[in-house]
């Protein structure tokens, strides 16, 4: 089938692996001894390795951030597609992206649905929980790979952005800007306890079976599901759904059972079983852990700035007006310590419905931002070529 | 004539840390990086504005000046600026006491309400003034204090703020004779730099 795909689309992409085998210490105490990454690029990276921009993805996110599989549903982009493309936010044109499945994650890269090499079975729990530092040397691994020094831009949104924060903080002078979306410096004592109720809905699924379910042909498809539609819920924000469900009844009137009454209702188990079929549970418990644990002013007596005070990047810091999940006041958090830190740095604050998804949206004004802010690093990176 | 920014710049310490409060599209800070190598950051609540800040290439965050500048640290800044802004805030008082906590200097300038015009209208008309430096009707201003340069500097007085350096001019901002003579009567617009022991 010849697919015509929109102009401004980064067409047809097929992944790429990198095999590494220099072992890999991880901050648990850790060693993985070899692993694998695959990633996309779109763009091209120019004579000096300089317009090279990294996207880090989310809890739930992979490599496939825009353009579209050969094997896939041709109707349905990579998850930021609407951002990245040649003319878009983030212009193909001018730069050379770069986004890699984490590790630990459950689409190629080495996690909890690999094959161990010490038993010749999938790691399953036994897999080491990877904290978001441990991603940035892996993400740094994959630049050396790549013939990227520094990297022009590194964004993402949520766990994302912490992504982009980390690197200032442990590769200062491999970034030049830092684009830190709808995140937060830590999770609160909230999020933690909603990544709680959704690893207990995963742990105490019967077939759950201590994490080894692949042994036994099953998956915890129900804990997985509730998961997922608790994280919905915090994904939107309370107009957005009102907006967007009300209290509309699907059958216009009360059944007096537990059917799938509401909208909302349907939304959330429609959200949860699309998500069974294409996550792995081990990779969703993994990444919870994963964002509870990140905290960067830890290692800095738990002060923030002192962190920033290593980064050499300038930052652009977005939030989103409903956003309960990274509230503003979380992005203020972040933007208030690199002040300290005396730091540059660019913050806004947009007006969006859409909660903590926002990030993904194609909002005129967040996108118009992102592409002023961009225009500006590709001139500077084109400047320094030149 | 001469801009009010290169007014401003010339009170500037080269490489100086500056906050510009309410700075609009940026273009103060932007002089300011371009001509005294100055540092810092605009705050600004209108998002075009952000917009065009971030297309200049102005460090700029979104905020409210009205929930004060709890952000910022003592004396973190060299200089914190306002123009044209002061008129247009609920807590002059309280934003003026920030400004020289985060600042160890402040510059501000606003339109002067005491302009012999301004008074006419007042005066004889009976009408609330309008004037070049005071371009709104009363229905529409975003000007919620009106104040003139005696009102100002008795401000200073009781909250001993001392007035470091102060430039009185026309809308056209020429610092003719007339305004030197009679500020207060011949001036349209005022410009402060203030400080606090």
């Amino acid at each position: 089938m010849a697919a015509s795909f929109p102009p401004d689309s980064v067409g047809l992409i097929t992944p790429q692996t990198l095999y590494f085998d220099e072992p890999l210490a991880l901050d648990c105490g850790r060693t993985l001894a070899n692993y694998d990454l695959v990633y996309e690029t779109y763009g091209t990276l120019n004579a000096d390795h300089s317009n090279a921009v990294l996207i880090c993805h989310a809890l739930s996110g992979d490599h496939h951030v825009a353009g579209y599989h050969e094997d896939a549903d041709l109707s349905k982009p990579g998850w930021w597609d609407n951002c990245i493309g040649p003319g878009k936010p983030i212009d193909t044109n001018q730069f050379f992206v770069v986004c890699c499945n984490n590790l630990g994650g459950c689409k190629g890269s080495t996690g909890p649905t690999a094959i161990n090499p010490e038993n010749l079975k999938p790691y399953g729990p036994d897999f080491p929980i990877v904290t978001v530092k441990d991603w940035v040397h892996s993400q740094a691994r994959l630049a050396d790979r790549l013939g990227i020094q520094q990297w022009a831009a590194i964004m993402g949104g949520s766990l994302g952005g912490m992504q982009a924060m980390q690197w200032t903080i442990s590769f200062p002078d491999r970034v030049r800007h830092a684009l830190v979306i709808a995140a937060a410096p830590r999770l609160s004592a909230q999020n933690i306890a909603f990544n709680e109720v959704a690893r207990q809905a995963i742990l105490s699924d019967p077939d759950f079976h201590y994490g080894h379910y692949y042994d036994f042909g099953v998956v915890p498809r129900r804990g997985l599901m509730i998961a997922r539609m608790l994280g919905h819920i915090t994904y939107l924000s309370e107009e957005g759904m009102r907006a967007k469900f009300g209290r509309e009844l699907r059958e216009g009137r009360p059944n007096f059972n537990f059917d799938t009454e509401f909208e909302v209702e349907s939304y959330l188990r429609h959200q949860g079983k699309a998500f069974v079929d294409r996550f792995d549970a081990n990779t969703y418990l993994l990444m919870t852990k994963t964002l509870d644990y990140f905290d960067p002013a830890a290692d800095f007596d738990r002060d923030l700035s002192a962190a920033f005070h290593r980064a050499l990047a300038r930052f652009l810091v977005i939030s989103f007006t409903s956003d309960w999940r990274f509230s503003p006041a979380r992005s203020r958090e972040i933007v208030r310590a690199l002040v300290r830190a005396g730091r540059e740095v660019s913050y806004a604050e947009l007006p969006s419905e859409y909660g903590h998804d926002a990030f993904l949206m194609p909002i005129p004004l967040y996108h118009e931002i992102l592409r002023s802010y961009l225009i500006r690093v590709a001139r500077e990176v084109n400047a320094h070529a030149s | 004539m001469r801009p009010e920014l290169e007014l401003i710049s010339d009170w500037i310490r080269p490489g100086a840390q500056v906050l510009d409060l309410g700075c609009g599209d940026g273009a103060l800070l932007a002089y300011l990086h371009e001509h005294r190598q100055v540092n810092g950051y605009g705050l600004e609540i209108d998002t075009a504005n952000i917009v065009k800040c971030i297309q200049t290439g102005v460090n700029v965050i979104h905020a409210d000046l009205e929930a004060g500048l709890e952000d910022f640290c003592d004396s973190s800044f060299d200089y914190v600026i306002m123009t044209q802004t002061l008129q247009a805030v609920r807590h002059t008082e309280r934003l003026l006491d920030e400004m020289l906590r985060v600042g160890r200097q402040g510059i501000v300038t606003f339109p002067n309400f005491g302009f012999w015009r301004c008074r006419l209208q007042v005066g004889l008309q009976g009408l609330m003034p309008v004037a070049k430096t005071l371009p709104y009707q009363w229905y529409n201003t975003p000007n919620v204090h009106l104040f003139t340069l005696r009102d100002f500097e008795e401000l200073c007085r009781t909250k001993r703020i001392d007035i470091l350096q102060r430039m009185v001019l026309d809308h056209s901002h020429r610092p003719w004779l007339g305004p030197r003579l009679w500020p207060n009567l011949l001036g349209e617009i005022a410009l402060y730099r203030l400080g606090r022991a």
